[in-house]
């Protein structure tokens, strides 16, 4: 749509600009603050420069859980894409059914993330989970409490649980916007099954395919809630991801100075992230 | 028990629309086959359900019954549970507490994103793409990095353990994703009606009002929810920022070690009841969820 310059829209976006500055800005910079000055308790506070970036980068502790959150990013990645294509496509597309799938499927999108947890951490639990229960049944020495596997194998079923019906439903979204007259022309055309998606529903999936991509890449690297109801980071250290490590730095032992640093460069990702996502975005807007 | 029942409906529902809707050209290759496809998103939905199912079993089993035998329904239902957290004001009282920063959150968020979202979609503007990229950011920001900062911003102004706090912390993310969302739906209506409207002699208050309103009616609809979803589904900043007083009822979920050891049917009736607000609304945003999940992109 064309747009007329006007300053004066800034009037309308100064109430968002003012709390979003409140809730944003003012935390951010003192965290920024926190992340270059040491202190030694009574509010005095002394410069230390770039010392907690060099201490946070040069320890294993942080690369440790950047490598454990990539790795569990990757994993669900690779599973929930090809999956939620899968379901998208096998989805009906009129009738009853469309409303039913629909609403179960997002179902699961809407629960708080603390009883997703709670509700694995039940389900998966060798005494009283269904899960457990029966894969313990079946001679699987299955046990997410002790078992470093086990407890990574019970987080990526529970993401993949969780929200591969958003890339479904952002797939779905994007196959009933193709004309019927795309099918009809494929079939006179006699192409193949897998041509009809390599060709036609493929490359009409694509815009939706990559914010689904970029949706879940960004929450997934961002995951807090789940994991620390199921596993609370352990057993050891085998599941604590950035954003746990980072609380139990902040909170729990109040490191400010490396929890503050880290909370940048975390941020940072974060920011490069986004303006992945935001180019994507608004030169798709442009082409539609 | 709802959730077991809608999935057995749901079975002989979806070959029934399959065999109508695939594209023929999909259904026939040369020979005529049957077609198993009903059967993925079937298994899928099973496989989503199950996990439910078993909480809502679990609420309404005693304890006795959850630890110690194994059953696929209760054997002795009990409504004991649900008891509990009505009568207990320590339980019902998280849930009165997340309902009013929800509440709060979402009436800030979508008052200011209206004009906001507005002038994105109308106006050019000296830096409107930093600022609405600025805004994505702190959508993507994780919760993280906000909770210690947030914790010291609102002890400073005295509003710890309040509900106005969390509302206002919460912002952080819904006030981005209202503007979004509501600025894919303002795009989508026509310029040419804010122009009719000005040549009528409406105002702009009137025109925004009177008119413009109405017609994304769906789109504050939809953005309302999503601000009341993200704000009731989040728990890390909620949790740092209360202690009594306002403390959500996620957080008191956290808590239900006793002295007789855990209260599995308690934990898992209180989980039922957080999944009510979302289960009552979803068929109404059923068609949006996509979009609103894309920030309105889609």
């Amino acid at each position: 749509m064309e747009r007329t310059w006007n300053n004066k829209a800034w009037f309308m976006v100064l109430p968002v600009l003012l709390l979003v500055a409140f809730s944003a800005v003012i935390p951010l910079m003192t965290v920024v603050n926190y992340s270059v000055q040491d202190t030694f308790g009574n509010n005095q506070f002394f410069w230390a420069g770039t010392d907690w970036f060099t201490e946070i980068l040069h320890s294993d502790r942080f690369w440790a859980a950047l490598g454990r959150n990539l790795l569990f990013s990757a994993i669900i990645l690779t599973i929930e894409i090809p999956l939620g294509i899968l379901i998208a496509l096998n989805m009906p597309k009129k009738g009853l059914g469309v409303p039913v799938c629909l609403v179960l499927m997002s179902l699961p999108l809407l629960i708080p993330w603390n009883v997703v947890g709670t509700i694995w951490q039940v389900f998966g639990r060798v005494d009283i989970g269904l899960l457990g229960f029966t894969l313990k049944a079946l001679g699987f020495d299955y046990n997410y409490v002790n078992d470093v596997f086990d407890a990574w194998v019970t987080l990526i079923v529970m993401d993949v649980w969780h929200w591969t019906s958003l890339v479904v439903l952002l797939c779905y979204a994007g196959l009933v916007s193709i004309p019927e007259a795309y099918y009809q022309a494929a079939k006179i055309d006699g192409a193949s099954r897998w041509a009809v998606f390599r060709h036609i529903q493929l490359p009409k999936m694509k815009r939706v395919l990559l914010i689904a991509f970029l949706l879940r890449f960004m929450d997934s690297f961002m995951i807090y809630t789940e994991p620390f109801v199921v596993t609370g980071g352990g057993p050891g250290n085998s599941t604590t991801f950035l954003s746990i490590d980072l609380v139990k730095m902040a909170i729990g032992q109040f490191d400010l100075g490396p929890a503050a640093a880290m909370s940048i460069i975390y941020f940072l990702i974060i920011l490069l992230l986004s303006w992945i996502f935001y180019t994507v975005m608004t030169s798709s807007d442009d082409q539609a | 028990m709802t959730a077991r029942v809608e999935t057995e409906t749901s079975t002989p529902a979806a070959p029934a629309a399959m065999a109508k809707s695939v594209p023929q050209a999909l259904a026939a290759d040369s020979t005529p086959r049957r077609n198993f496809g009903w059967l993925v998103p079937t298994l899928y939905i099973i496989f989503l359900m199950l996990p439910i199912y078993w909480l809502v079993n679990m609420s309404f089993k005693t304890n006795t019954e959850i630890t110690g035998t194994f059953s696929l329904w209760p054997q002795d239902p009990t409504l004991r549970n649900y008891a509990v957290i009505f009568t207990d004001p320590a339980w019902y009282s998280g849930y009165i507490n997340s309902i009013l920063y929800v509440v709060m959150n979402t009436v800030i968020s979508v008052a200011v994103a209206l004009p906001a979202a507005y002038a994105f979609s109308r106006y050019r503007f000296l830096g409107d793409k930093h600022l609405f990229f600025w805004l994505l950011t702190n959508r993507m920001a994780p919760p993280a990095v906000f909770a210690l900062p947030f914790f010291q911003l609102y002890s400073a102004f005295g509003l710890i353990d309040t509900h106005i706090a969390v509302a206002l912390a919460h912002c952080l993310f819904n006030v981005p994703l209202a503007v979004w969302i509501l600025e894919g739906f303002m795009s989508g209506v026509p310029k040419e009606i804010d122009e009719t409207a000005y040549i009528d002699g409406y105002s702009f208050p009137k025109f925004f009002a009177k008119i413009f309103v109405p017609l994304i009616a769906s789109g504050i609809g939809v953005a309302a929810f999503f601000c009341f979803m993200f704000s009731w589904v989040e728990l890390l900043i909620a949790r740092t920022l209360t202690t009594t007083d306002a403390k959500p009822i996620a957080a008191t979920m956290t808590r239900t070690v006793s002295a007789s050891g855990m209260d599995w049917g308690v934990l898992a009736a209180a989980g039922v009841l957080t999944i009510i607000p979302g289960a009552l609304v979803i068929y109404f945003v059923r068609n949006y969820i996509a979009k609103g999940f894309a920030l309105g992109r889609v």
